[in-house]
């Protein structure tokens, strides 16, 4: 069969056009991005949602109606999703949804490295994690049918190097589709009323068993015969390390990661005289072998931290804590050079404002020459973190906070801290600026609910930033270029500032790298509309 | 087992650095190698600095180049070039941006590929299959401009003898 070389990204939304997964829906996040960009082109039915709780609610409905689901994020995403995410687990679903966690160790571009291993044993769902492009494309496809034959929504845990290295794949061709979508009431299965619930967590249990007893046996997990010496346990990228630092020891490859096949890694444990695991991030694997009774070594603490290499592999195998050679230290990233937000950060510094920021690029306004930000925690905390700040300094201090979003972040979860603003507002009032570049610049330009467009650069409703602002009662809504209005908005950010009331302040103008695409789409969209109205519809 | 061919493309974003990896990692596909590729999207992309890993071989298994393994270094940033140095083995090659002559270049922006053909002059892969991956990942107005880039490149190496 022909073999392509593809990324684990590229992999899964491919096995999704195979699988006829009947939508595609997430929010754009590193290194998960590309999944929906791939499978929009390939022809299948992708969307960006507003946010990843959202995009989960969409594939949970979808789900319930019997479809074939895909829903993508970023490891902190799932933090988003966490809440439908617990639930999901007890409803359970007629079709199949798959969520991909697209986790970020070393944090090449993330604000944590948390391991999202740990949320599949926390809500209780199945877990599958590919080691490279072949298995990012088999395992999608096994994870649809789990679902489908288990009844439960199933996490594919994918990492930065699965995700965006490319290997060879082969492809399967279509799977035999699911029956077509049509609603079945189940009221005691979806309600999730406590009445309803208690059932369900015990039946959620019930299923989490059977499927342990079958991932004893699966052909997701490989086990390579090696020397008795050396036993290595390990998933993910972390598997194609040791087989290069370690060619001769054995090895257990975890494909099924949660439930964890424990009877068949006691097996192998016993089987080897030093059996090691070499997992990336947090001993997960380490603590449940060993609440099992099995004895194992751990890596030393000092490789819980960032990504694994084969380097890393050798040295923990040797045992080997000394100071690893410094890191290879590059140039680091920094605001383009036609970056419309100059000008606003340069404001900011010369104002010395308490900057409450978010994530984006203009993240980067961090940096040097402006050091203008002084928090960045989650997507959406610039508003809650600013009005916290507002609230408990002296006024001359209160005065100089500002809360600084981008627009597509504005979208994904500024919206309920401006109702929060508007709700308890500080003693000195409150300034939010909206950099709005009109697209997801961070993540390589995607589209969001403020641009008008939809995933593949369509037209559709636009939600106003501003509208919303004045809608929710915020009583000074300013919309400035930056750029063309520097001083405008020199002179609006002053005022506000000096005054007690709530302001949001909107610098629109649009990101250097997406400028000439934007105008493009906008064109071919406007020029589609007015075709359809040459060809007849009624001019109103 | 052939040893595994270790390549990494060094540079800054924007200039390229992932587009040459691609390439390289194409026409290493043609020509019936095992290939993986790696490299870190991302905050990179906002010009900080880029590397993309390829390796080549019979099987090849970690997506990464091991510090001090790579073979070849091609570099398109001058400050990128010591930068990236630590990744080189001992007897490793480095492509860096001096190595053409930029005014034989047809354009600037071939850098990239102008490297990439001083590289072949050292791989065993076929010039036809180098031409087919250029042309499978450029447009094709870029084609006869990356085409001779790549000859440039190619013809420099095989003077310089290395």
């Amino acid at each position: 069969m022909e073999k392509k070389l593809l990324s684990g990204d590229e992999a899964v939304a491919l096995a999704a056009v195979d699988a006829g997964v009947a939508i595609g829906t997430g929010y754009p996040g590193t290194p998960s991005t590309e999944i929906l960009e791939t499978f929009g082109a390939a022809g299948g039915h992708a969307r960006w949602a507003p946010n990843e709780k959202v995009a989960l609610e969409v594939g949970l409905g979808a789900a319930f109606a019997g479809a074939r689901v895909l829903v993508t994020m970023k490891h902190v995403g799932v933090n988003v999703a966490a809440d439908p995410l617990f639930t999901a687990a007890y409803t359970g679903v007629s079709g199949a949804l798959v969520l991909v966690s697209a986790d970020d160790p070393g944090m090449a571009s993330s604000q944590n490295e948390q391991d999202n291993r740990r949320y599949a044993a926390a809500a209780g769902l199945p877990m599958l994690e590919p080691s490279d492009s072949q298995d990012a494309y088999d395992f999608l496809l096994e994870a649809i049918a789990l679902s489908e034959r288990s009844g439960l929504p199933v996490m594919l845990r994918m990492t930065t190097r699965v995700c965006h290295s490319k290997s060879l794949v082969a492809r399967r061709g279509k799977v035999a589709p699911p029956k077509p979508p049509a609603f079945v009431r189940d009221i005691a299965g979806r309600v999730m009323v406590p009445a309803h619930a208690r059932p369900a967590h015990r039946k959620l249990r019930a299923r989490l068993a059977e499927i342990q007893r079958a991932n004893e046996s699966s052909p997701l997990n490989l086990r390579k015969p090696g020397s008795r010496a050396l036993g290595i346990v390990t998933s993910g990228v972390a598997w194609e390390h040791v087989q290069e630092a370690a060619p001769s020891a054995s090895a257990f490859r975890v494909g099924t990661v949660y439930p964890l096949p424990v009877e068949a890694l006691r097996d192998f444990a016993r089987s080897v005289d030093r059996c090691v695991v070499v997992e990336e991030g947090d001993p997960f694997f380490v603590e449940q072998l060993r609440t099992a009774g099995i004895a194992v070594e751990g890596k030393p603490d000092a490789y819980r931290f960032g990504e694994l290499s084969v380097d890393r592999v050798r040295r923990i195998l040797e045992g080997d804590t000394s100071p690893a050679p410094p890191a290879i230290k590059g140039t680091p990233p920094r605001l383009c050079e036609a970056c419309p937000y100059h000008p606003v950060y340069g404001t900011l510094r010369k104002l010395d404002c308490i900057v409450a920021g978010d994530i984006g690029c203009y993240t980067l306004g961090v940096m040097e020459p402006y050091r203008a930000m002084d928090t960045c925690v989650a997507m959406g905390a610039s508003l809650g973190v600013g009005l916290g700040l507002r609230h408990v300094l002296p006024e001359s201090e209160a005065r100089r906070v500002v809360s600084i979003i981008g627009d597509s972040t504005f979208v994904h979860s500024g919206l309920s801290g401006v109702v929060e603003m508007v709700y308890n507002p500080p003693a000195t009032g409150h300034v939010v600026i909206v950099l709005d570049n009109g697209t997801t610049a961070m993540t390589g330009q995607q589209e969001h609910p403020a641009t008008g467009r939809t995933l593949d650069h369509g037209a559709t409703s636009r939600f106003s930033i501003e509208g919303f602002a004045r809608a929710c009662g915020v009583k000074h809504v300013h919309v400035v270029d930056p750029v063309a209005e520097a001083g405008g908005f020199e002179a609006i950010l002053k005022e506000r500032l000096a005054g007690n009331e709530l302001a949001l302040i909107v610098a629109r103008r649009a990101c250097v790298l997406a400028a000439a695409d934007i105008r493009r789409w906008d064109k071919a969209n406007a020029d589609q509309a007015q075709a359809a109205c040459a060809a007849g519809c009624e001019v109103r | 087992m052939a040893r595994v061919v270790n390549v990494v493309v060094a540079g800054l974003g924007g200039q390229g650095a992932i587009k040459a990896a691609e390439i390289l990692a194409d026409a290493a596909c043609r020509a019936g190698h095992d290939v993986k590729k790696a490299e870190v999207h991302g905050m990179s992309q906002r010009g900080g600095s880029v590397t993309s890993d390829v390796r080549f071989g019979d099987r090849v298994f970690s997506p990464m180049v091991p510090r001090g393994e790579a073979d070849y270094l091609v570099v398109l940033a001058p400050d990128q070039v010591e930068v990236a140095r630590p990744l080189l083995r001992a007897g490793g090659l480095v492509f860096g941006p001096d190595l053409v002559d930029e005014g034989a270049l047809p354009n600037r922006r071939s850098l990239n590929v102008a490297l990439l053909g001083a590289l072949s002059h050292h791989l065993d892969i076929p010039e036809a299959l180098w031409l087919e991956a250029l042309h499978a990942s450029l447009p094709e107005r870029l084609h006869e401009v990356n085409e001779k880039a790549f000859r440039v490149g190619r013809e420099t190496a095989a003077r310089a003898g290395r």
